[in-house]
């Protein structure tokens, strides 16, 4: 199997790299084509496919806009390969990897209006960076500085959620609160949440609450499922016998697969369902039909469980070459444009990295801060007792 | 004054706070039309409406979760679990969610949520309807624990842990709902995280909460015929454990018996007898003693006469304290 950071997508238009229809058929027996519904609004050509449902959501991604999705896919993935790289150079204890999502989350995060909010899981880092976090900001959850240091009121995204489902039913909880506060309407202020989790998390029962709550108080909150294929090395149907959107019926929502590396697709199909949510229709379950391009986390080892052929596959489905594509095929653009972006991701990756070497060691009694809102004599105590302890140190 | 029952005054108690801040919400299984199985939450949805009093899917992690949606959003929920022992399915989303995000936010994030809980045995019930779980939950930073042992204190307790920014875990003595008392309410309410002497005495200290105070209370009127002048302690805080009054009361008296209805192992129990000799080991003239509930599941309930701390048992200790 190929190491992922050393993974270039194939060249456009290439037809050599191509694997056979065969080749394909094998590498897909833990995965299939997404099934007929699929919504997909850009081919894995770069082909722009009509779609008299969700091309409405679409109308206004013109050139630019279709750049900046463009710019929004490489930087993500810039990030993410550098934070693989910082892990597997001792700076981080972890990373999370997100190759091969990237527009997935992007379609997602851009389809959020400002108001709205979003639960991420712990993969989220393209949607943190729809909502303006910087990737510097998701370093210190990684090299064990804090557990999330953005403002997740000013954002609007929430803190990363490690213990897999919780954030499902935090998010029908939030979203129940914005109906009731009367913010779910026609007004210009009305609001919607999104909450991201993975094929995986299905399996919990605090997806099946989140979702049982969520219908009957009638709550707006997107349930966005990114079914990468793997929940580490289980496969989604050691966690599902229907098609993960297809459960949606069960609850009395609507469930619709978009193909998860379509970010047009997925920024559309996520629009209509905040839509759907705002207007007071929601909840909606998008299972966004993706892949994992790399491990669950660097701890991880995907050549024990997948096979070689499955990732081949994947890999032309690219999610930032298609884009790539339609951009220089439909839209004339030029090389000047890609090679900005590549100088822009370049430097934001210097930046992360040098940001990330520098981070300083947190105080000594940092970890006393906070437990409480209110003092708490307990915690007050250790902590003086602690720090009389490493004052002893001093002059030693 | 009017005799108040303990499910009155928490009744009286979250509609006070529900009148004072339209962000308190009561939610859990029943708690609206039924007005709870102990009809604790009677008549407040029909005075505060749907909204503000939810009668929720049948499953706990879904009542704290979206409680601490809710509090994210700016809400204070106030969640009832219907009996101590179903309270695990929730377990996670308490000490996983509920304890940890202001800590993990940096103070970001405020989850003011009250999680109350009728506890203890006593009364006949099937099994999961009569345990003690307090210190599951005393265990883990960033929760408070208390427990009521009394209407005056019912009344003002779950209010001040409503008006707490930080989770409470409310532990309520489901076998004393029905026990009147006096509440004040010209009277300037005692601390929530305090603990108080209730009755005050020289020769030996009994340090309870919860369901047990009665019957402490009940040895020290029964010790008073022996000559002995029990000083009873209701530490009402489990966590943070307040045990100044306590530590102040063993180094008058040199005798400590500590009682409480739960398994004694890792307990509230074990807590305050490791810190009262870590504090006060030289006033010690005896080792300090637990009553407590064993160390099985919760019996059947044609035992749990025998389970749980009784007159005679508290008695029994205080004498082998004092024989020492």
């Amino acid at each position: 199997m190929s190491v992922p950071q050393d993974w270039t997508p194939p060249t456009a238009g290439s037809q050599d790299s191509r694997p056979s229809r065969e080749h394909v058929v094998a590498g897909l027996k833990a995965t299939d084509e997404g099934d007929p519904e699929l919504v997909q609004l850009l081919t894995p050509e770069g082909e722009r496919v009509a779609d008299p449902r969700f091309d409405k959501y679409a109308t206004d991604v013109d050139v630019d806009a279709l750049r900046s999705l463009y710019r929004d896919l490489v930087l993500v993935r810039r990030f993410d390969r550098e934070g693989n790289a910082l892990q597997r150079q001792g700076q981080l204890g972890i990373w999370v990897p997100l190759l091969g999502q990237e527009a997935a989350q992007i379609g997602a995060g851009r389809a959020m209006a400002p108001q709205d909010m979003a639960f991420p899981s712990y993969r989220e880092h393209g949607v943190a960076w729809t909502r303006g976090i910087d990737p510097t900001d998701l370093l210190g959850i990684f090299r064990g500085t804090d557990h999330g240091s953005w403002d997740p009121k000013a954002t609007r995204f929430h803190l990363y959620t490690i213990v897999i489902g919780n954030q499902v039913l935090n998010a029908a909880g939030y979203a129940m609160g914005q109906k009731f506060e009367g913010k779910v309407g026609d007004g210009p202020d009305s609001e919607a949440t999104i909450c991201f989790f993975g094929d995986g998390a299905t399996s919990q029962g605090d997806v099946h609450e989140g979702f049982v709550w969520a219908a009957v108080y009638d709550a707006p909150v997107v349930f966005y499922c990114q079914n990468n294929q793997w929940a580490i090395s289980e496969p989604t149907e050691r966690q599902s016998r229907v098609p993960l959107y297809k459960r949606a019926t069960g609850y009395g929502f609507p469930g619709i697969r978009v193909d998860g590396n379509d970010v047009l697709a997925c920024l559309a199909v996520t629009r209509w369902a905040l839509e759907e949510c705002r207007s007071g229709n929601g909840p909606v379950l998008i299972e966004a039909f993706t892949y994992r391009m790399d491990a669950h986390t660097t701890s991880d080892d995907p050549s024990r469980y997948r096979l070689a052929d499955e990732l081949e596959l994947w890999k032309l489905k690219d999610p930032i070459e298609r884009v790539r594509v339609n951009l220089v095929r439909e839209h004339g653009v030029g090389q000047e444009f890609f090679d900005g972006v590549q100088a822009e991701s370049d430097e934001l990756a210097a930046r992360f990295r040098e940001f990330c070497v520098n981070m300083p060691q947190p105080a000594p009694d940092r970890m006393f801060s906070q437990v409480y809102a209110e003092p708490s004599p307990l915690i007050e105590a250790q902590r003086a007792e602690f720090l009389d302890y490493h004052a002893s140190f001093e002059g030693v | 004054m009017a005799q108040t029952t303990l499910a009155k005054a928490l009744n009286n108690g979250l509609r006070a706070a529900m009148e004072r801040d339209p962000k308190v919400i009561v939610m859990g299984e029943d708690v609206g039309k039924l007005g709870g199985v102990y009809r604790v939450t009677d008549g407040l949805q029909k005075d505060f409406g749907e909204q503000r009093v939810l009668d929720t899917p049948l499953a706990e992690s879904g009542i704290i979760g979206t409680a601490v949606g809710l509090a994210i959003r700016g809400f204070r929920p106030v969640c009832e679990i219907q009996f101590d022992g179903f309270v695990f399915p929730g377990f996670d989303q308490i000490v996983s969610q509920l304890a940890k995000l202001h800590y993990r936010s940096q103070g970001k994030v405020k989850v003011p949520v009250v999680v109350r809980i009728p506890f203890g045995g006593g009364i006949g019930a099937v099994e999961h309807h009569s345990e003690s779980p307090e210190s599951y939950f005393a265990h883990a930073a960033g929760l408070k624990v208390v427990a009521c042992s009394n209407p005056a204190d019912a009344y003002w307790m779950i209010q001040q842990a409503i008006a707490s920014d930080d989770p409470v875990i409310f532990f309520e003595p489901k076998r004393r709902y029905w026990e009147k008392g006096e509440i004040d309410l010209d009277a300037e309410p005692h601390p929530l995280f305090a603990s108080r002497v209730v009755r005050p005495g020289s020769t030996l200290t009994v340090a309870t909460y919860g369901p047990m105070l009665k019957t402490c209370l009940a040895a020290a009127s029964a010790a008073e015929s022996d000559g002995h002048e029990l000083e009873v302690i209701d530490l009402r805080t489990l966590s943070p454990l307040d045990l100044d009054p306590v530590l102040e009361s063993v180094r008058r008296t040199g005798h400590l018996v500590v009682v409480a209805e739960a398994p004694s192992e890792s307990s509230i129990t074990s807590e305050v007898v490791a810190r009262v000799q870590q504090a006060a080991f030289y006033s010690l003239e005896a080792p300090v003693l637990r009553v407590t509930g064993f160390d099985t599941p919760y019996p059947p309930s044609k035992c749990e006469e025998d389970y749980l701390p009784d007159l005679d048992r508290v008695l029994d200790a205080v004498d082998r304290s004092l024989a020492w």
